[in-house]
């Protein structure tokens, strides 16, 4: 175990420097003057881009300019992006908390509802809830998330005026940024309850709750899909026939016997399911105008804001890559096998 | 040519169930023909017309050859609902000159008509069935042409990256060792990136038009095919034949190109073509965000964009707008949904472990 995850650790680091190279490769086919943007660190030397250019020697061989951009980038300066009008590392510690608080929110009904559904669906093959967890899932597999999200926010907002958009109402902004509200966490349903504003805490609820019903629909459909399939593959094992064999009840062969081996894969799925969130924070995010990365990256992509836009990527590529090592790190702990290899 | 063969056999043998079928299709392709309002639209684009008739020809025989494949399918009606799903999209792309004829004025096919410059949507009617968007773009041409765009970025998406993937996997798989290190963690870079992420930072850098975001899409999507093809060669190369071949003398590209991907390519191909649901949504979701297929280019996910002004209707009627979304959204929704049926009805056939449970 010790060597399999040894391994991954190995891997971690050049896998984080592949990602500095694709992103620098990608860069190469910008101008010089869009490139020196990314050496910026505050708006006034916008003026000042010749002398950007020289002293980074953005004319040079690559090497030499990979390197003193990696160097920046170790620094921590990511450059400056005009659409937040902010030094990149900074726009990303602002927007991501509420990011995290969605991706938090959309995630453990994911997993709950995911695997309590394919596990039915499989447990009772063939019957009502198989078929109306297969409908369910082949549907949202098929609907683009944007179109899912535009009824949402056509019904539940312009039909019903539950959930609005936007991560707070104008009075709850108004509060948030008079002084009187002291930030902790800056999860905003946390900090509303830990400054007693119980008000506060409902009209953030109220504006997650349209990008998470976006969210958990569609990943709930991928999950429910994997964990039927591989429930239907462990009652089909000798074990599990053992099991009944001996008497035991069927509560018993399936909660215990079967769904603990069903649950394997879905563990590596926990994994993709947190990645495919942060890819589809970036269409949930714009369509609810939810002020997260996702809906700051696409904003940068669409106004050629390359600094806001790269950060952003390296930064989503590295909790990803965090992400699947915690999957492979559980993997190894829950599956013996694995281990030994 | 034992393939024309077997077709005309297979037509011959299951006339009597294809005869109402048949008699169907030419009852309807004569009326058409016979018809002074559609005569002339056949008649101007007979491309369009013979191609017509060829993939009905081609979906009868395809029906008709008995086959392990459609024998399986004809068990699973859901499958049959993609195939004709997909039947139709086909059919709507090839007719389409003739289901939505271009202005005669329009240089481009592809660039929907515009009738003035109003900004807020018209809703269905006579001459627009879907109704028009904002800067009045006829939702109707734009979904009919936007079929096209599909199938087109699909097809190139498939080809890139099956191409791409294909070489590197192949000798990933073949020599293994350093190479196949090298390769490997070559995918993982770009693996390490959620697709949507990496496919709008190449648009991003690339400038916003359809052709960015198939390059785009393409380099999201290599690593995948790469590393399936690697895992298909590892199971391949140690096998007899491929000792045999070497031990006849045959150099490594001939072993590659003549006995490993023959033997390997067919799970690959299968695979290639479940992929289209997630390359239109990838595609789609692009110029949803303003970074694909530029305004007023037939394309769906750029018609979606132009609704999200109007998605909350006028005061007192939020369900005002309600066709510049629904239209749009229906066409990517089928067109992705008869892919994911048949790639799961396919996969059930192809997955011996579940042959004779479903």
């Amino acid at each position: 175990m010790a060597t399999y995850i040894g391994r991954r650790f190995v891997l971690l680091p050049l896998v984080a420097f592949g990602v500095t190279l694709l992103i620098f490769a990608l860069l190469q086919f910008l101008a010089p003057e869009m490139r020196a943007a990314a050496f910026i660190t505050n708006p006034n030397q916008l003026n000042a881009l010749p002398a950007i250019i020289e002293k980074y020697g953005l004319n040079k061989p690559i090497h030499i300019q990979y390197y003193n951009w990696l160097r920046e980038v170790f620094r921590g300066n990511l450059g400056w992006s005009q659409t937040a009008r902010q030094p990149v590392a900074q726009a990303i510690g602002a927007f991501f908390p509420a990011t995290l608080e969605l991706t938090l929110y959309s995630f453990i009904p994911i997993m709950i509802i995911g695997v309590w559904m394919g596990t039915a669906a499989a447990v009772n093959r063939d019957k009502l809830i198989d078929h109306v967890s297969r409908v369910f899932s082949i549907s949202f597999r098929s609907l683009p998330s944007f179109v899912w999200g535009l009824l949402i926010l056509m019904i539940l907002y312009g039909r019903l005026n539950w959930f609005p958009p936007g991560r707070l109402s104008l009075e709850g902004d108004l509060f948030v940024r008079s002084g009187e509200f002291r930030f902790y966490t800056h999860l905003m349903t946390v900090d509303a309850l830990l400054n007693g504003k119980l008000w506060l805490f409902w009209d953030s609820l109220r504006h997650l709750m349209g990008p998470v019903l976006t969210l958990t629909m569609i990943s709930i459909a991928l999950l429910v899909r994997v964990t039927r399939s591989s429930m239907l593959e462990v009652l089909r094992q000798d074990y599990v026939r053992t099991a009944r064999a001996k008497g035991l009840d069927e509560d018993v062969v399936i909660n215990v016997h079967a769904r603990k081996n069903a649950l394997i894969p879905v563990i590596t799925l926990s994994s993709l399911t947190f990645v495919g969130l942060l890819g589809g924070v970036v269409i949930t995010e714009t369509i609810f105008n939810f002020p997260g990365i996702g809906r700051w990256g696409a904003f940068a992509a669409q106004q050629l804001d390359i600094p806001g836009v790269t950060g952003f990527a390296m930064f989503v590529a590295g909790l990803t890559v965090l992400g699947n090592l915690a999957a492979d790190i559980l993997y190894a702990y829950f599956d013996p096998r694995v281990r030994l290899q | 040519m034992s393939l024309v063969g077997t077709a005309v056999r297979g037509v011959q043998t299951n006339w009597v169930r294809l005869r109402p079928l048949g008699a169907a299709v030419a009852v309807v392709v004569l009326a058409a023909l016979v018809l002074p309002a559609t005569r002339d639209r056949l008649l101007r684009y007979p491309l369009s017309t013979a191609g017509f008739i060829l993939v009905v020809l081609g979906v009868i025989a395809f029906w008709a050859i008995p086959s392990d494949l459609t024998k399986r399918m004809r068990k699973n009606p859901l499958s049959v609902a993609g195939f004709l799903l997909i039947v139709f999209f086909v059919a709507v792309a090839v007719l389409a000159p003739i289901l939505a004829p271009p202005p005669s004025s329009s240089r481009n096919a592809y660039l929907i008509p515009q009738e003035g410059f109003a900004s807020d949507p018209r809703p269905p009617q006579a001459r627009h069935p879907f109704g028009t968007t904002e800067g009045q773009y006829d939702l109707y041409y734009g979904i009919i042409w936007g079929t096209r765009t599909a199938f087109r970025v699909s097809l190139v998406v498939i080809a890139i990256s099956v191409a791409v993937g294909l070489v590197l996997g192949g000798i990933s798989g073949y020599y293994g060792g350093r190479i196949d290190e090298l390769v490997m963690r070559v995918t993982d870079i770009f693996l390490a990136f959620p697709g949507l992420v990496l496919a709008v930072v190449v648009v991003a850098v690339l400038g916003r038009s359809l052709d960015n975001v198939m390059i785009a899409i393409a380099i999201v999507n290599w690593p995948v095919y790469a590393r399936l093809l690697r895992g298909d060669i590892l199971g391949v190369r140690s096998r007899d034949f491929v000792e045999a071949a070497r031990a006849m003398g045959g150099s490594d590209i001939r072993i590659i190109f003549k006995h490993v991907i023959p033997n390997s390519i067919y799970p690959f191909l299968v695979f290639g073509s479940l992929d289209v649901g997630l390359i239109v949504l990838t595609a789609a979701a692009l110029s949803f965000l303003g970074l694909g297929a530029e305004v007023g280019y037939a394309d769906w996910g750029m018609l979606i964009n132009l609704s999200r002004n109007w998605i909350l209707g006028a005061p007192g009627n939020p369900f005002a707008y309600w066709y510049v979304v629904i239209f749009p959204g229906l066409a990517i929704f089928l067109f992705v949904l008869g892919w994911n049926l048949l790639g799961d009805a396919f996969r059930d056939i192809l997955d011996p472990r579940l042959r004779g449970s479903g």
